[in-house]
């Protein structure tokens, strides 16, 4: 049997068709009122400064939709009024021939003559006023973040009204971050108007916080004509919390170091595979790094609606694109040179300014602007003083992703077993029936494709040029010859390392000298352990 | 007779001063004599090319010095050929005295403009054209000197000393970028006035430092064909053919290879002070670990190991450069790359080897 038959039951259906039309009128009763309030608040807006701050009032006793909007547009000094008629306008800026939009239709007018408008002004008062009002709506969001957003904003700027309004709704905050900054908030409040024992209270209450607002008003607290107990206590709190700033500053640098690192082991780990294992010097390696960043450029024109997804398809685009180029360079010229490293060198230095000259001939000189998906930018905010940018993040990711995939293929795949076997002892392999030329274009190829891949990841973080390539490869060596030749982990460890060292030492030395004294430290390491930090052992070390 | 032993069996090196003794007797005589318009005259634009294009080819005996005979395929020559043309650039800086656009006689210009109220230490003797002179040697054998018995008695070789190398003249070019360095930044020294009292603009002078150049190229390649033939020389293709045997024979490799560098990087810097004073600027750039790549080339292409193929494949190269950047700049690293990977792909001895085997076969 059916749920449900309408046209059986009329009285249900007239009861239906009757509640529609009751909520469609009273919507429309809503909706008349609010343009009511906003025409009042209009009307008054274009008046003196007493009249203003009573429509800012009406705007937040009657709740309007707009009142958020309205307020921040204030604030921002963005709301005009049209001399002739009255009529409110917002104006980004106030220039003839700009635009401006009706408030009230959001309808566009040319501005003809500049004076034919004026700024709503606000004094002092009504600021206050504007921003304790746009504090108590955010404190009613039904979003705890922008809840949390709304009380940081008041933290070390309480008044009365604001004090009592955060009291009263402590006791109803479902979620503990929020009710944890208003109590930091009231906190300050005390440190600031409270009795000694309150103060002492609110400075225990304040210890270990990161909010730069608790700092200042600690610092404040110190200065003013406190009690020394006070005082003592304040700057024991003050101590722990610089104490905690200079931990996550450390972090920090931590955190760009890895992240610089991460870009060296990048670049440096496709050269890894045809320096380390093949022993063959690419010189065009750098430039194989640019194809993969110039794959993701043409990525991105071809599908300019999806940059999100583009980025991901440009990974294996890039990898196939360098991965041939860097098998038709082994096919072309090393294969003719193998056992004959300075002259790879050489030559694949001559494929490099080839390479380059193409990119400029095709592309143009010019640098070529790669945009940065959304999900790709942002910050993942710890705390107040330490954030992780996103795109470092995914930057550290994927050179872990990278690596690891390089390992397994290496170590467990046949194709990396018969690299090993051919980089071991070639002469062995063959008679074990490894086809070595055709392992050697393969492991080049991927050693190209590695490249191109970092490629992918530098066009998100520098100009993609036909120099950009040229910018990296001393890097890369640098990170190979570190590591120890021919071990991947040892250019993992290296990159890293050399990345991290770089970011300590810039506070002090500056970005040029950090690199300078990182040079010079590989220079004189390798006088130490010729063979890098770890070298490879046995017959096949001694070539 | 000493020379003349060594240049007996060396019809390249013989063709090679022969031809230097032609330039120097007939360039002058074509610049100055011959009037402005006629055929056979030879501009001072040209003059100064060519005098250019000597000092390279010094550089380029510098590194065929090391690299052909030696085997150190050194990737980081330009920075001797550099600081040699830094220290001829100060002395120079400290000629212009109050010429400079802000006229102070003690500072030069950058310095005024970074506030700097007196001359660094190591700016001082620079205006006494023997200290510079000095310091053109002593600079780039001292940076050569130190960096070598570090690499070498450690016995830092093959490709890892070509990258330290290259790592070597990459940093001293990231150094040299600072403004705090005193040598002038980005924009390196530069406006420079006159040399030894002499107009650096007259054509005489332009002469002059042709002809100096000249002179150094030859006397390089005659100080390089003369150690080459002694019993270093043949230590030294020992060293490169076979580093442990010579080792194990008793030969101290070390104390040979650091001696030989020390050598070349006093000529590289030797013919970077004459290149300075004929293009007129001295800038980080010339450290650029490109530039020092590209004196390989030369050697390669030119032929390793005879000392005049150097020359031959840095004028060469040089003159397609100039020829090439101005009427097809599109073409020109197509050209230069593509020349590379035939070179060392088909021609593995270089063009004078071409020569030389067409000789043998005729």
């Amino acid at each position: 049997m059916p749920m449900f038959k309408p046209l059986a039951r009329p009285l249900p259906f007239f009861a239906l068709w009757m509640l529609i039309t009751l909520m469609l009128g009273l919507s429309l009763q809503a909706r008349a009122a609010e343009d009511e309030t906003l025409a009042q608040a209009g009307a008054l807006l274009v008046q003196k400064f007493d009249q203003r701050a009573d429509a800012v009032a009406l705007l937040v006793e009657r709740d309007h939709p707009r009142t958020q909007e309205i307020l921040r547009l204030l604030q921002d000094g963005e709301l005009y009024y049209r001399k002739d008629d009255d009529r409110l306008f917002v104006i980004k800026s106030a220039e003839t021939g700009a635009e401006a939009l009706d408030l009230l239709d959001g309808s566009a007018v040319t501005i003809e003559k500049k004076r034919d408008f004026k700024k709503v002004t606000l004094n002092n008062q009504m600021r206050n006023q504007i921003s304790q009002a746009l504090a108590e709506i955010g404190l009613k969001a039904e979003d705890p973040k922008r809840r949390a957003a709304a009380v940081r904003e008041l933290l070390g700027a309480l008044n009365e009204d604001t004090v009592s309004v955060l009291r009263n709704r402590i006791g109803n905050e479902p979620v503990a971050e929020v009710r944890e900054l208003m109590v930091l908030a009231l906190a300050i409040q005390d440190l600031e108007k409270g009795d000694e024992a309150t103060r002492l209270q609110a400075i225990e209450q304040l210890d270990g916080s990161l909010e730069p607002p608790v700092r200042n008003a600690l610092t404040a607290l110190l200065g003013s004509d406190a009690a020394d107990q006070v005082k003592r206590q304040a700057q024991l709190a003050l101590n722990g919390i610089d104490e905690k700033i200079r931990y996550y500053g450390m972090l920090e640098t931590l955190y760009f170091g890895l992240s610089l690192g991460s870009v060296l082991v990048l670049a440096g780990i496709g050269l890894a595979i045809t320096f380390g294992v093949m022993g063959v010097i690419n010189m065009a390696h750098g430039e194989l790094i640019m194809l993969g960043a110039y794959t993701t450029y043409v990525i991105q024109q071809l599908m300019p609606n999806h940059i999100g997804a583009s980025i991901l398809v440009a990974i294996p685009a890039a990898f196939m694109v360098s991965a041939l180029v860097g098998i038709a360079i082994e096919r072309g010229v090393i294969r003719f040179l193998y056992g004959r490293p300075l002259e790879t060198l050489l030559a694949t230095f001559g494929i490099s300014l080839v390479l380059q000259q193409a990119v400029r001939s095709i592309f143009s000189p010019l640098n070529r602007s790669v945009a940065t998906p959304d999900w790709m930018s942002g910050l993942v905010e710890i705390n107040p003083v330490f954030s992780l940018t996103l795109s470092r993040l995914y930057i550290i990711l994927f050179c872990l992703l990278v690596f690891v995939a390089l390992v397994v293929v290496l170590k467990r795949t046949p194709l990396g077993l018969q690299v090993r076997a051919v980089s071991q002892n070639r002469a062995m392999a063959r008679a074990m029936g490894v086809r070595s030329k055709w392992v050697d274009a393969l492991t080049f190829g991927l050693g190209s494709g590695v490249a191109g891949v970092a490629g992918v990841a530098l066009s998100q973080l520098t100009n993609v040029g036909p120099n950009l390539g040229q910018s990296y490869i001393i890097d890369s060596f640098m990170v190979v010859v570190f590591g120890g030749v021919g071990n991947l982990w040892g250019t993992l460890v290296a990159g890293l390392s050399l990345g991290v060292a770089n970011k300590v030492l810039e506070p002090w030395a500056g970005a040029v000298l950090a690199k300078i004294l990182v040079l010079v430290f590989i220079i004189l390491f390798i006088q130490k352990r010729p063979r890098g930090l770890f070298p490879q052992r046995g017959r096949a070390a001694e070539g | 007779m000493f020379l003349m032993e060594a240049l007996k069996k060396d019809r390249g090196g013989q063709v090679l001063l022969g031809v230097l003794l032609v330039l120097v007797i007939a360039v002058p005589l074509l610049n100055l004599l011959v009037p402005e318009g006629h055929a056979l005259h030879v501009p001072t634009y040209t003059v100064t090319l060519m005098g250019k294009y000597l000092t390279l080819a010094l550089l380029a005996v510098a590194v065929d010095l090391v690299w052909g005979y030696l085997g150190i395929l050194t990737l980081g020559h330009a920075a001797f050929f550099a600081l040699g043309g830094y220290a001829m650039g100060m002395y120079l800086m400290r000629q212009i005295g109050d010429r400079g656009v802000y006229g102070n006689p003690l500072l030069p210009d950058f310095m005024v403009f970074l506030n700097w109220d007196e001359l660094p230490w190591f700016w001082l003797g620079f205006d006494q054209f023997w200290f510079a002179a000095l310091m053109v040697l002593l600079v780039p054998g001292l940076l050569a000197f130190v960096f070598g018995a570090l690499a070498f008695r450690s016995r830092v070789s093959g490709v890892y000393l070509s990258i330290i190398t290259q790592a070597l003249t990459y940093a001293l070019m990231l150094a040299f970028y600072r403004n705090e360095m005193g040598f002038g930044g980005n924009n390196g020294l530069t406006d420079f006035k006159d040399i030894l009292g002499f107009d650096l603009q007259a054509d005489a002078t332009r002469i002059g430092l042709f002809i100096a150049s000249a002179l150094a190229l030859a006397l390089g390649y005659l100080l390089c064909r003369v150690l080459m033939v002694s019993r270093l020389g043949r230590v030294c293709v020992a060293v490169r053919d076979a580093e442990s045997r010579a080792r194990f024979l008793g030969y101290r490799v070390e104390n040979v290879k650091l001696g030989v560098f020390t050598v070349s990087a006093m000529l590289a810097g030797v013919a970077g002070a004459l290149y300075v004073p004929q293009v007129g600027i001295i800038n980080p750039n010339e450290f650029s670990p490109l530039n020092s790549i590209e004196v390989v080339v030369w050697v390669a292409v030119g032929g390793r190991a005879t000392l005049y193929g150097a020359v031959v494949g840095a004028l060469v190269i040089n003159y397609a450069k100039s020829y090439f950047t101005a009427e097809l700049p599109e073409i020109w690293l197509f050209a230069l790359g593509g020349l590379f990977v035939l070179v060392t792909l088909l021609l593995p001895r270089g063009i004078t080897g071409l020569l030389r085997r067409k000789e043998a076969s005729a």
